[in-house]
């Protein structure tokens, strides 16, 4: 007898599916609300702190024309310089963490990010190229540029991996090497080419900072994330796939090069698009896709919006803390995720170890 | 569904690891690989599988030359178990045989409650339905090794591909797999190490020896003790046993080593 399911449909799971139908929707909505807090929050705290009242009328002023009478200043520190802000980071967070949760599967490798990978390095030496040296002046912007040079770095990353061996550390010790002759790159552009004032300006975004993001930015983040994240959306049936192995992956229908090309491209312009706006940022690619596992699993299909929110989420509050903890004084925000970023990091690196 | 490979050759740099492989398999057919280590059968079941390309010669599934059709479309009709597939993620047993599914979702058709039943099937199917939540890295090599049976079975194939599936199973479990796959009257190709299993549970047997196809025939035609020693360099003697099969014993201090055993050939 041919292998046959049986011919009715159990019940308990006619009743598991549509509970599970309405929780999702449940659950859609409670992180909505989430991100929206905290992007209020966002907006409420900071050196002068601004009433949630006053927030949420400013919002409403700018975007329904709802003429609240409002204090200029106030509402210009909310719109102007705070909201946007606080929209940059949940994009970036966002973005670089689906980054990381990507690489991770895709790699097959649990230390796989944008950072530690030198995709971050490498739009870094992009963006300076194009904004110092004027590669491709008028044609390249800095975020294009950013592009090209995560593009090249991952790919002489993964032909460094591919020489040096076909074990799971090969990537990561590739990737830790391509990053530093990245680093070392862009420094050496920095220092060649940039006037002194250049060269801080550019060494304090490298560090990752959201001091100088205004509404056009949100203009580039905003729709690259969400287009990032829906095609990851599209791919999360393929992600899970990938969990035996690529040959598994094949077997199962999946196309598997042209899914590994389409979701690295993905993730790389993602990371560029963030590097360029605000510096490159380390851990949150590593940190949060782990977190979010933690949280609902690895299927991909909760991991990744889940992976977005945390990571959203986490840079808002990095930011506010960056913004705060000195008061006078914005520390770089990636001084706030490595402090949380590396402890978390070295977790991993020893649950790793334990597992045979 | 039939599925036969023509002339397939597949090369690594200039080492030719399957040389000009010709063969069919019929509708419901058992067809057992054996041969000794290195001889090319998974290298012969992955081009079988589609996944790996022949350097030259093709594999038609059904009527169709294999690379003329999807691959999605070959995974709902072409099932393929590898020799090792392990996973460092925490997914659960359920999670792992749920990948059958894959074949039959799109990005925006969900889950549904057939895909659920099928699951379960499957699960029982291969005997691990009481341990469908435990975690991967707990189970038993033998465990892992039905479930991945099971996640074949849930991308409800006409072909099977499998190789060593038997690999870690206890004598009890090699057997109910065996049994349990032939139940199934697929189109089954599978590579075996054990010769008397193949003789209980193959239509044919094919022997793969440095990467030629050397006999293809029943199994009483093709496990000679001519052959075994000269495949795999192992002094045999083959009988009939009660029921017909042909019965497999080796004797003891007559394994010659392998470079004996080329001298032997050449
Ligand atoms: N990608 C590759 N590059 C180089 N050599 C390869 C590659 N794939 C397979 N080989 C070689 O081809 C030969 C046949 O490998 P294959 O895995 O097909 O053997 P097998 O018959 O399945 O052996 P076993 O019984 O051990 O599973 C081996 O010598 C192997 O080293
Ligand atoms: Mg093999």
């Amino acid at each position: 007898m041919r292998f046959r399911p049986p011919a009715l449909p159990n019940k308990r799971h006619a009743v598991e599916h549509i509970t599970s139908k309405m929780s999702r929707t449940g659950v859609a909505v409670a992180a909505l609300v989430i991100l929206a807090a905290a992007l209020i929050a966002g907006a409420a705290i900071g050196e002068t702190s601004i009433p949630f009242d006053i927030v949420l009328k400013t919002v409403a002023n700018r975007l329904f024309n709802a003429g609240y009478p409002l204090e200029p200043l106030d509402e210009g520190i909310v719109w102007a310089y705070r909201l946007s802000r606080a929209v940059v980071a949940a994009c970036c967070g966002a973005s670089l963490a689906l980054a990381g949760a990507v690489l991770q599967s895709l790699l097959r490798n649990p230390l796989a990010d944008p950072y530690i990978l030198g995709i971050s390095a490498g739009a870094s030496t992009g963006a300076v190229a194009v904004a110092l040296l004027g590669f491709g002046a008028g044609v390249l912007t800095m975020p294009m540029g950013a592009l090209a040079g995560a593009l090249a770095a991952f790919l002489l990353v993964s032909l460094l991996a591919v020489r040096a061996g076909s074990g799971s550390n090969a990537i990561i010790l590739a990737g830790v090497a391509g990053s530093q002759m990245f680093n070392a790159l862009t420094s050496f552009v920095v220092t060649k080419s940039a006037t002194a004032e250049q060269a801080r300006g550019i060494m304090f975004w490298l560090l990752g900072n959201l001091s100088g993001v205004r509404w056009p930015d949100v203009g580039l983040a905003l729709p690259v994330t969400l287009v990032g994240l829906l095609i990851c959306l599209w791919h999360v049936r393929a992600l899970d796939a990938f969990a035996f192995g690529n040959q598994a992956a094949a077997s199962l229908g999946i196309r598997v090069r042209r899914v590994q090309i389409v979701l690295i491209c993905t993730a790389a312009a993602m990371t560029a698009a963030m590097v360029s706006l605000v510096g490159s940022i380390g851990f949150i690619g590593l940190v949060i896709p782990h977190a979010a596992r933690l949280i609902v699993g690895v299927r991909h299909g909760r991991l990744l919006p889940v992976t977005a929110l945390v990571g959203a989420v986490f840079m808002i509050v990095a930011d506010i803390l960056s913004r705060t903890i000195i008061s006078g004084q914005v520390l770089p925000i990636g001084v706030i995720t490595a402090l949380f970023g590396a402890p978390a990091f070295a977790f991993i690196l020893g649950q790793k170890r334990a597992r045979p | 569904m039939k599925i036969s490979a023509q002339k397939l050759c597949w090369s690594a740099g200039n080492l030719e690891i399957v040389r000009d492989v010709s063969f069919d398999v019929a509708p419901g057919e058992f067809l057992g690989i054996i041969g000794p280590n290195g001889s090319g059968k998974s290298t012969l079941l992955s081009m079988m599988a589609g996944i790996r390309k022949p350097l030259s010669g093709q594999v038609m599934l059904g009527d169709l030359p294999i690379r003329s059709i999807g691959s999605r479309e070959i995974a709902r009709s072409l099932a393929f178990v590898e020799q090792q597939a392990e996973t460092a993620e925490r997914i659960t047993a359920r999670q792992a045989v749920e990948l059958g599914r894959t074949p039959y979702l799109g990005p925006l058709s969900g889950w549904s409650v057939n895909d659920d039943d099928i699951v379960d099937a499957a699960l029982d199917n291969v005997d691990m339905a009481d341990k469908a939540d435990r975690l991967w890295h707990h189970l038993s090599g033998g465990e892992r090794q039905r479930l991945h049976i099971g996640r074949a079975l849930a991308q409800e194939p006409r072909v099977l591909l499998l190789d060593e599936p038997t690999n870690h199973l206890d004598i009890g479990h090699q057997i109910d797999l065996l049994e349990l796959v032939r139940r199934q009257e697929l189109t089954v190709v599978a590579a075996l190490h054990d010769l008397n299993h193949a003789a209980m549970f193959c239509d044919r047997i094919a022997i793969m020896d440095q990467g030629r196809m050397t006999a293809i025939g029943k199994p009483a035609e093709v496990l000679t003790a001519e052959t075994i020693s000269t495949v795999f360099g192992v002094e045999a003697t083959v009988a009939p046993d009660e029921d017909g099969i042909c019965h497999v014993r080796f004797r003891a201090g007559g394994a010659r080593r392998n470079s004996a055993r080329k001298d032997a050939i050449s």
